[in-house]
């Protein structure tokens, strides 16, 4: 299980093209982040610390017959004092993800390489989305990073294009979280300058709450889906840079407003980008690759700097 | 949202502060969450109280602090506090607001003994 998340252990499949070793979906050192301590920022190195030994049951460690302090704070050895004392945290409790995704950003800032978080609901053309990308980006050093519940269907897809790609299964997690992007960072010995692809799992709901480092979260939404979506899932479109209005080429046939969608896009979030695309003819595609390009030529001017 | 995720969260941070100052129990949790944050509190209750098994913090009361949602006003400029997400600016009616407050997600303090 996931620290993080609390969802089932996730895997990875595969290995970047390229490289030699062959990590199966089984490699012990690919979930297990229930109850472990990292002590570590990003250098992945599992100084695990399995505290999980005790306390099971009762958390006055009863099994033992020791540490007695009574039952509960009254039993107190001092009449008239309470044990019991305020503990001030202030913690955030995403606060782990967020300083895994501090490492990643480190990772990518030292690079100069530009991430981009893509997140949709299922079937709105991520992939496809995807593929067209990197075969107009052509020669650039690219990556990415696949997102799903089961199955390496599309990292196989990714590959098909000559991409190197690693698909992280997160079993029944509803999202990718910075530890597990981490890792796969790790696999993927991403060159200089390059742009890193994190295709998040299909939902619409949790991946908006968690950082994975990433320079922009890009929300796909396909006008298939319907107009009133960034108003019933407001949270996902607020914490995008840019919208990309997908599938146009659907649009005559299905009765959409396309202006609408924009509406509903800008109500939530005044500040968001929006493309209107279609992977399956093109239109659009230019517009998008040149928002890539611009983006991550000013990081590696920040990185140059 | 995620209601179980977060409280793997809460016991993640629970445990690292049992270890930091040498507590046995857990026995009240404040949290303070944002109204933006997305958490359903009845959830959250019911996730906390299976995922604390087990440890510090099993059997511990759950106090929730709800924080205002804050946006900016993309039309008249103010940071107002909204009651929801989809409500107009109170001061101008305006309808571009973004978020700028309200998706804190805390653990405030703990009541340990």
């Amino acid at each position: 299980m996931c620290t993080v998340c609390g969802c089932g252990g996730a895997t990875l499949e595969g290995q970047a093209r390229g490289q030699a070793q062959d990590h199966g979906q089984d490699a012990p050192h690919h979930h297990h982040h229930h109850g472990h301590k990292h002590g570590h920022d990003h250098d992945h190195t599992h100084d695990h610390v399995h505290d999980h030994g005790h306390a099971h049951g009762h958390h006055h460690h009863g099994d033992d017959g020791d540490l007695h302090y009574g039952a509960g704070a009254a039993g107190v050895s001092v009449p008239g004092m309470s044990q019991a004392r305020l503990i001030e945290i202030e913690t955030d409790i995403l606060s782990k993800n967020d300083a895994f995704a501090d490492g990643n950003r480190r990772v990518l800032r030292a690079l100069g390489a530009f991430a981009v978080n893509l997140v949709s609901s299922p079937g709105s053309g991520k992939t496809t989305l995807l593929c067209r990308t990197i075969e107009k980006l052509g020669a650039r050093p690219l990556a990415v990073i696949e997102g799903d519940q089961q199955t390496s269907n599309d990292a196989d897809r990714i590959r098909a294009t000559g991409a190197p790609a690693i698909q992280v299964n997160t079993g029944k997690g509803c999202h990718l979280d910075a530890h597990m992007v981490g890792h796969a960072m790790d696999h993927l010995a991403l060159p200089r300058g390059a742009m890193l692809f994190i295709e998040n799992v299909g939902n619409l709901v949790c991946p908006a709450g968690f950082d994975l480092g990433e320079d922009a979260k890009v929300a796909i939404l396909s006008v298939t889906e319907g107009e009133d979506k960034p108003l019933k899932y407001p949270d996902m479109f607020t914490v995008a840079r840019l919208a990309i209005l997908n599938k146009t080429d659907l649009a005559p046939h299905c009765d959409v407003d396309l202006d609408l969608y924009e509406a509903n896009l800008r109500r939530v979030n005044p500040g968001i980008e929006i493309l209107r695309v279609s992977a399956r003819t093109g239109e659009g595609m230019k517009a998008w690759i040149d928002w890539l390009t611009a983006r991550l030529a000013e990081k590696s001017a920040g990185a140059a700097a | 949202m995620h209601e179980m995720s977060l409280c793997e969260g809460i016991r993640g941070i629970v445990e690292d502060q049992a270890r930091a100052h040498g507590f046995a129990a857990v026995r009240l949790l404040r949290l303070e969450i944002g109204r933006f944050a997305g958490v359903e509190k009845p959830a959250l209750e019911f996730a906390f109280e299976v995922v604390m098994r087990g440890s510090p913090a099993e059997g511990a009361r759950l106090e929730m602090i709800d924080l205002p949602g804050r946006a900016l006003c993309y039309d008249c400029g103010v940071e107002v506090e909204i009651e929801n997400r989809l409500d107009p600016c109170p001061r101008c009616g305006g309808g571009r607001l973004m978020p700028v407050g309200g998706d804190e997600m805390r653990i405030k303090d703990m009541e340990v003994v």
